[in-house]
């Protein structure tokens, strides 16, 4: 045989075949080994790793919003409350048409049309099995059109949340505030992981205020859920550690408001603009606080429309501004008994000593006329009767004899031109007007000097002072006490709503006015007490059929400019170019037990605008033994 | 032993009436045995894996049970029958591929089925059998270690079917089909020195070829070999079903507990990624067990291909027995993160495909081989 063919040779080939086969059982040894080191590895090594990772996979924390506190007022009614509420929900994967499914929805008046596009996007950016809220707080009527048209919308339904809720609707609501849906610039200033679960923050008010305390704690929830985040149910060693945290319900606030006597003031302003408030100058507790007109906070409980949003934004009354704390008004007579003080505590003024009223008033070496505002001529007064029967003329002469600068020194420590420190934000300063100021506040040389006729305004709370109501309540309460003054607080306290532990505030102290004696606290208090007895200015109005004493004060704010020869006639201007009416008032005068100060724009004369209101508030309060 | 005499002499009597009736039947007792233990381990997963579903169990159990059909009946085929007709059965299967790429063309689809009406079935399936089978044909006749000219003959046998099956497209099985064939080349006694002038050759053109690809097409092959760079797509199979594994620790999660599974983190799990829901149910403990079984199937096949007598034989057998582990080692590769990730099931215990059957198939085969050998050594 040739060397280069080749024959078969069985027992070579076998022990070839072996060798071979020899060798991949080698190969396959190795590469078991090496698998089972990487098994090793995943499951040994790097376990407490990877359970890590799948415990992560599996758990999702779901929030357990805490309860909102409760509101209530002094006498135990509850204002603000959590109350199940129906709401319209829609899961997208379990709708067949989203777009058509909103027109059929807004068609049968369950969706406003302008809403349509918001309800469309907050549906998109949630996950398709979320069950999203698009119409919060329905109707009666509006279940019940759901529930007829149920079957032609799989995929929508009502469920039950609790929503805030405001039984009295629109009463106290600037004192309240209310609560919506947390925006942009509530994020800032919150902690986001405290309120994942929360919907609703404070807005305003004691509900913006007091959110620390109103919002508690919310829970949380660990739940078992699959890989594409749908909680799943499941019993056995899936779920052995799953954790939850309970909701530590918010604190509830016990306001020092009494509602029947906001009531009464919110009644009494009726349809009028305006604001009202009531302190107890005892400790500062704000009896009333209002402002007029209001709104219903129930609307952004539960969801405002763009239309309604848009009409109370629009509404040339401003139902959402706050008079009471944002309104800045000058405070005409009102001042005149702080002015009357501060002529006795410097010696400006005697108690005695008679001035005589003409009905005008010259500064020394001017020609400039100041005039009296309405009486026409006082004849011989002194300062009990120039406060009572509100004198202009005697007010610029003392005004005029004090100088501005100690007008500006003396004011101050009763609150003018800075806030109260009343418990709720929001607060206005005024303006107490010193040359310092108006050095300050204009730019052209000639305006920055102080005119000694701009001290003479000042005397009868004209020119370029100005109060808000509570500045005007808490001066009010500062008079009644004779110098000791609280800050306003509408909170006087908080409950633990589970063991119902009630934690009271102690009153807080503000500036005492300590210059002035007794006696001059006394006499100024006369002439207030004067003003609603005889011929004082309130005494046909406020001032009838008392049954205790009452030290009260009007005033008119001119909104519109009368030139130096006419006389203001109130028909001729148009209502809302009208003076604005003032009344301030405490009592009982000897003992006081309730400070008030009420304000109503465009409403003429102080004695007929704004008196009676104050006199009504009273009476709610003091006749029912309020503050005894 | 214990037994008592009664009971002992009663237990031989029974062991060894149950050996004559398997070798009667041409069956290996111990394979039998592996084979049939990995396929309950795997019906006791497939039960957790499917989310507690019993159809799913017992679609298994029935594609099992075809399969062992088919194992036993071609147990008792004689290896001379299977060595005549497999040129046959390759040509029939290149005709099938051939059809089944037309119509996917002519389809404008991927298509890897052929619905004969009554069944459908993957024509690829049957050349993971038929191409080492023609393989061995072809050398077993022809002096070996083979010739240049036997291996550009083995070569081009293997490479007709894959490039077919890769054009369907499938690139897994036509992978698993040239292997396969290369395993049973390797096995006939390819030299050392020619393999590694192959592997050498193989190495230079991927090189020239890799620099031949567009920048987007170097990509693609990087992210094929590289799926963690994309962990919300192909990455987060294997990102998953290692938390699964990892998870699991020694002992496992327990049956029907492991929340990678059942909340369907895993993709695929009662599928390709079932050896990840082993992982995470049963542990180390469970895998380990899996593994032992699997080797000792693979140990038995090899000593049976040893034992048989004739080329066509041994070199089939040989490829039947380590293709079954090359099997096993790239779907756990691919699932513990060894490997990048093919499409390749777990042998006996993933759900579906004709795979099931094809294994079985070539486990019948094995035995057939073994069973007929003639015991000529004394």
């Amino acid at each position: 045989m040739a060397a280069n063919v080749r024959i078969k040779d069985q027992w070579q080939e076998q022990r070839l075949f072996e060798q071979r086969a020899v060798v991949a059982g080698g190969v396959i040894a190795a590469l078991s080994v090496l698998l089972l080191a990487r098994l090793v590895t995943l499951q040994v090594v790097r376990h407490d790793y990877y359970t890590e990772l799948s415990q992560g996979n599996r758990v999702r924390i779901e929030p357990l919003p805490a309860p909102r506190g409760l509101i209530l007022d002094r006498n135990g009614t509850v204002i603000a409350e959590n109350r199940p509420a129906y709401q319209l929900e829609l899961v997208r994967e379990e709708v067949p048409d989203l777009a058509a499914t909103l027109q059929r929805l807004e068609a049968i008046g369950l969706i406003p049309e302008d809403d349509l596009d918001d309800a469309r996007k907050l549906v998109a950016s949630h996950r398709s099995f979320d069950s999203v809220p698009i119409r919060l707080r329905l109707d009666d009527e509006q279940i019940a059109t759901f529930a007829v048209h149920r079957f032609e919308f799989p995929g929508v339904d009502i469920r039950t949340r609790l929503a805030r809720s405001y039984p009295y609707g629109e009463l106290a609501v600037h004192a309240l505030g209310y609560v919506g849906a947390i925006s942009e610039q509530d994020l800032g200033r919150i902690d986001r992981a405290a309120y994942a679960g929360t919907s609703l923050i404070g807005k305003l008010g004691v509900e913006a205020a007091y959110e620390k305390e109103l919002h508690g704690q919310n829970g949380s929830r660990e739940i078992l859920v699959n890989a594409q985040g749908r909680s799943v149910q499941r019993q056995g060693a899936l779920v052995p550690n799953l954790r939850t945290v309970a909701p530590v319900a918010g604190e509830d606030l016990l306001l020092a408001m009494d509602l029947g006597v906001q009531k009464v003031a919110e009644d009494e302003l009726g349809a009028r603009r305006g604001a009202v408030v009531a302190i107890d100058p005892s400790n500062g507790d704000v009896i009333a606080l209002v402002s007029r007109p209001g709104f219903d906070p129930n609307t952004f409980g539960r969801g405002i429309t763009r239309v309604e949003y848009k009409a109370l934004l629009d509404n040339i009354d401003r139902p959402l501004f706050d008079r009471a704390l944002r309104g800045t008004y000058p405070s005409g007579s009102t001042i005149k008994p702080a002015i009357a003080l501060a002529g006795l505590v410097y010696g400006a003024a005697k108690p005695t000593e008679h001035r005589f009223c003409a009905g005008v008033y010259r500064l020394p070496g001017s020609s400039r006329m100041f005039r009296e505002g309405r009486s026409g001529r006082h004849g011989s007064v002194d300062l009990e009767d120039a406060i009572a029967r509100s004198c202009d003329v005697y007010f610029y002469d003392l005004a005029n004899r004090l100088g501005v600068d100690h007008i500006a020194s003396f004011l101050a420590p009763f609150g003018f031109g800075s806030v109260t420190g009343i418990d709720i934000s929001g607060e206005k300063p005024g303006l107490l007007p010193s040359r310092e100021w108006k050095r300050k506040a204009f730019s052209r040389p000639q305006d920055q000097i102080w005119f000694p006729g701009e001290t003479v305004n000042f005397g009868i709370g004209q020119g370029y002072f100005l109060v808000t109501p509570l500045q005007l309540a808490h001066y009010t309460s500062i008079l009644a006490n004779q110098g000791t003054s609280y800050k306003p607080r509408l909170v006087s306290g908080l409950r633990d709503p589970v063991t119902g532990a009630v934690r009271r505030f102690p009153p807080e102290k503000g500036a005492q006015i300590s210059t002035a004696t007794p006696e001059q606290w006394h006499i100024v208090m006369e002439g207030m007490a004067g003003a609603l007895r005889g011929r004082g200015t309130a005494a046909a109005t406020a001032g009838r059929n008392m049954t205790y004493d009452i030290a009260g004060k009007t005033g008119t704010a001119q909104v519109f400019s009368v030139g130096q020869t006419e006389k203001y006639n109130e028909k001729m201007v148009p209502e809302r170019l009208r003076d604005h009416s003032w009344f301030i008032a405490f009592a009982p005068a000897e003992a006081p037990r309730i400070a008030v100060a009420v304000l109503v724009e465009n409403g003429g004369f102080g004695s007929t605008g704004a008196a009676p209101i104050a006199r009504k508030v009273m009476d709610a309060w003091l006749l029912k033994g309020g503050g005894t | 032993m214990t037994f008592g005499s009664i009971d002992s002499s009663y237990t031989r009597r029974t062991l060894t009436r149950s050996a004559r009736t398997l070798a009667s039947l041409r069956v290996d007792g111990p394979l039998l045995v592996g084979l049939a233990l990995i396929a309950i381990f795997g019906l006791i997963v497939m039960y957790s894996a499917s989310g507690r579903d019993l159809a799913s169990v017992v679609k298994s159990a029935t594609r099992i049970g075809i399969g062992a059909v088919v194992m036993l009946a071609l147990a008792r085929v004689k290896p001379g029958f299977l060595r005549r007709a497999a040129p046959i059965i390759y040509a029939v299967g290149i005709l099938l591929l051939v059809i089944v790429d037309v119509v996917g063309y002519i389809g404008k689809g991927a298509q890897r089925w052929l619905d004969l009406g009554f069944v459908r079935f993957q024509p690829s399936e049957i050349m993971k059998i038929a191409v080492p089978m023609m393989c061995a044909w072809y050398l077993h006749e022809r002096p070996l270690p083979p010739s240049v000219g036997s291996l550009l003959a083995s070569t081009a046998i293997i490479f007709v079917p894959v490039a077919l099956t890769i054009a369907q497209p499938d690139l897994g099985t036509g992978m698993l089909i040239a292997i396969a064939g290369v395993l049973v080349v390797l096995l006939a006694g390819l030299q050392l020195r020619v393999i590694l002038a192959l592997a050498g050759i193989a190495a230079v053109g991927a090189w020239f070829g890799w620099n031949f690809l567009h920048d987007y097409q170097q990509k693609r092959v990087l992210m094929f070999l590289d799926p963690q760079s994309d962990p919300l797509g192909a990455g987060y199979h294997i990102i998953q079903s290692q938390i699964a594994i990892g998870s699991g620790g020694i002992f496992g999660k327990g049956w029907m507990n492991g929340s990678q599974g059942q909340l369907e983190f895993l993709p695929e799990r009662s599928t390709d990624f079932i050896f990840a829901v082993i992982g995470e149910e049963f542990g180390l403990v469970g895998l380990g067990l899996l593994l032992f079984l699997y080797l000792f199937v693979v140990g038995r096949a090899i000593y049976l291909a040893m034992q048989t007598q004739e080329t066509f034989a041994r070199l089939l057998a040989g490829s039947i027995a380590v293709t079954f582990f090359v099997y096993v080692f790239i779907n756990t590769g691919m699932v513990s993160g060894l490997l990048p990730v093919v499409g390749v099931p777990l042998p006996l215990v993933s759900y579906g495909g004709t795979s099931m059957v094809t294994l079985l198939a070539g486990f019948g085969i094995l035995m057939s081989l073994y069973s007929h050998r003639k015991l000529i050594r004394s």
